[in-house]
């Protein structure tokens, strides 16, 4: 079976979710090419763009077309610039669709990254903007062999570090590899010389003793952790910690949770901006600022042979705004109640996108106790219940004070379940799941946050939920100079959900209508 | 009607909501899929999220359209198309839910929040129009 077979058949089956996450896994989905310094230039004198949203796919696009001699104007739908590039502080309100308004009550530095929260180091557009505005990054711990992996169908639903689950799953797997090798199992696949030499990396890999096995000793010990961990002096002598059962662990399902971190989306290096995530937007903001008006709603986008007219309410008051060209950056969950006059293949590209669900929830608690108490220093912890992770902040580590830390991050059936819920009882049925794996929550909850994105006003929903068919039938179409509109954004590029995809989709977009622009007479 | 009679109806009606409410015993679904079973858990449990408690939808940027009092709902063809295959930023939902899930949901949509369409939708109707 091919890749693109396999995928083709996993969309089907497992649904469009899924199959992202094989597509990441297949790493189909991940990479972007890196940018060549955009330097448009020259436009034409006079020459006007209304660029609708100012999250990062508009900013940037204001950001570039003005540089380029542009005259920008930007509309946004809030009263704040970033879409969801965006962070939650202590103080900040929030009000979701059906009126409920949260105000945040974090401890001065603390916050939640309710949308994107990590930059791997090949989004190179996203880093190029980082590099250029200067904002402060600090490495983002994504894998900690002392975190928790946790099902509630296995070991009797006590948590298990990562380390041991990954160390044994390793060895165990290195170990059978082995033994079916001595059994000459693979003496059609592999020459003499490649079976010795395979064997070799077989007990390197999996710490295996002389023989391969995979058995408690000292070097497995160094891989999955001590009973006794080796101290100073006359403190106890160490003692080797005993590899799980080895049909437990396979039946238990928690190897599901260790290749995450090998996924080229989530591998080392990775970053965060230190503060938050919305640094990346204030960073534009501060350059384009004065382009954007604010609150400002639209209703309808027409054009014609020589220009476009971009009708919006602000604070009740209807209004026009005109220009030459438009970028439009308006989700297509909000662009397709729109009335937009483009081509039907257009047309039939922005209604054809859903929006996932999402859902995370950030927790403040008195004390940073999976610090103190565990040594979980940043990282995530998985489990199958419905939060499926619990991240801890890759900040300030050691910390006196109260400490965030995301006790939801869900996707699917269970996002849906708890979107629909109101903000405060996501908050509570997080800590109640969260407490089977961290009995300390019990104790030390203070406060907590939550956004279910199919609940944010001006998103309805987390990001453009392609399948390979809607791409094949869709994309080209999307992604078109339609007149003198184009469109950018994540939905509007093959990272979906990733601000790469918001910024490199802009950088394409612009790129071609700045061509367009100087080839187009008046 | 004597007084006891009356508490043991308003226990027992207590007692049938909370049952029917899966979100309200922390009823999330446990595997891939959703696992509530009356119309009335899968509104909760689903549609709530966007069209709200009582299907009055929500107004931001765009919009989620009332379900309440929708004449658009007297088409059940038309209902059982949109909870299986979305329609604009509305995912497709079939791929969580079986046909008699998508009947339930849609009768009870139907017939409540001011919606009094008598006619029922079946698991052979969800099957010829969702198209698995």
């Amino acid at each position: 079976m091919s890749r693109r077979a396999l995928l083709g058949w996993i969309g089907k089956t497992a649904g469009a979710g899924a199959m992202y996450q094989a597509m990441t896994s297949l790493g189909f989905a991940a990479e972007s090419s890196h940018p060549d310094k955009l330097n448009l230039g020259g436009a034409k004198k006079g020459a006007t763009v209304l660029v609708l949203g100012a999250g990062l796919a508009g900013m940037t696009s204001a950001y570039e077309l003005r540089k380029a001699g542009y005259k920008v104007k930007v509309l946004e739908f809030n009263g704040r610039a970033g879409g969801r590039c965006w962070t939650l502080r202590g103080g900040d309100t929030y009000t979701e669709l059906g009126g409920e308004t949260q105000q945040c009550q974090f401890a001065e530095g603390n916050y939640i990254n309710p949308g994107p929260w990590r930059v791997p180091y090949h989004h190179h557009h996203v880093m190029s903007y980082i590099n250029e505005f200067n904002i402060a990054i600090e490495p983002f711990v994504q894998v900690n062999y002392n975190a928790l992996v946790h099902s509630t169908k296995a070991f009797g639903g006590k948590p298990q570090r990562y380390r041991e689950v990954q160390a044994d799953y390793q060895g165990y797997a290195a170990e059978l590899l082995g033994k079916a090798l001595n059994q000459n199992a693979l003496d059609e696949a592999l020459t003499h010389e490649d079976r010795e030499k395979l064997f070799e990396s077989l007990r390197h890999w999996g710490a295996l003793d002389a023989k391969g096995d995979y058995k408690k000793s000292h070097e497995v010990s160094l891989r999955r952790g001590f009973a006794i961990p080796p101290g100073g002096g006359l403190s106890p002598k160490p003692e080797p910690s005993e590899p799980f059962d080895q049909s437990t662990l396979i039946q238990s399902e928690l190897w599901k949770y260790i290749v995450n971190g090998q996924d080229i989306e989530f591998q080392s290096s990775i970053f965060q901006p230190v503060g938050g995530m919305d640094n990346i937007a204030k960073a534009f903001e501060k350059r384009v600022g004065e382009l954007i008006e604010y609150n400002a709603k639209v209703t309808k986008i027409a054009q014609s042979d020589t220009g476009v007219t971009v009708n919006y309410e602000q604070q009740g008051v209807a209004k026009t705004a005109q220009a030459d060209w438009c970028v439009c950056t308006i989700p297509l969950s909000i662009l397709s109640q729109i009335p937009v006059q483009t081509s039907s293949g257009m047309q039939a590209a922005i209604r054809s996108l859903p929006y996932a669900a999402s859902v995370k929830v950030g927790l403040e608690f008195k004390r940073r106790f999976w610090e103190q108490d565990e040594a979980i220093y940043g990282g995530v912890s998985y489990t199958n219940l419905p939060i499926t992770n619990i991240s801890y902040p890759s900040t300030k580590f050691c910390d006196k004070g109260k400490g965030v830390l995301l006790g939801a991050y869900v996707w699917g059936a269970n996002a849906f379940e708890f979107t629909s819920l109101s903000p405060k009882e996501r908050v509570k049925k997080a800590v109640e799941y969260g407490k089977q794996i961290h009995p300390q929550y019990a104790e030390e909850f203070d406060n907590g946050i939550s956004v279910g994105w199919h609940r944010v006003p001006w998103t309805q929903g987390c990001y453009g939920l392609w399948t390979e068919e809607k791409r094949a039938e869709h994309y080209e179409n999307l992604c078109q100079v339609d007149g003198r509109l184009v469109l950018a954004g994540e939905h509007a590029s093959n990272l979906p959900a990733w601000q790469e995809g918001a910024i490199s989709s802009a950088h394409d977009a612009i790129k071609r209508l700045h061509q367009k622009a100087l080839s187009t007479m008046a | 009607m004597n007084k006891t009679i009356k508490l043991l109806i308003s226990v027992f009606l207590l007692f049938v909501s909370t049952c029917l409410y899966a979100t309200d015993d922390a009823g999330f679904s446990e595997g891939a899929n959703f696992e509530e079973v009356t119309g009335e858990a899968l509104y909760h449990a689903i549609c709530q999220g966007c069209h709200m408690t009582n299907a009055e939808g929500a107004q931001g940027a765009g919009k989620y359209p009332a379900l309440a009092k929708n004449p658009k709902l007297a088409a059940g063809a038309y209902v059982i198309y949109m909870v299986s295959n979305g329609m604009g930023g509305m995912p497709p939902l079939k791929q969580y839910l079986s046909d008699e899930q998508i009947a339930e949901v849609v009768n009870y949509t139907r017939s409540h929040f001011g919606n009094h369409f008598t006619d029922v939708v079946d698991a052979d109707d969800v099957k010829t129009i969702a198209q698995r």
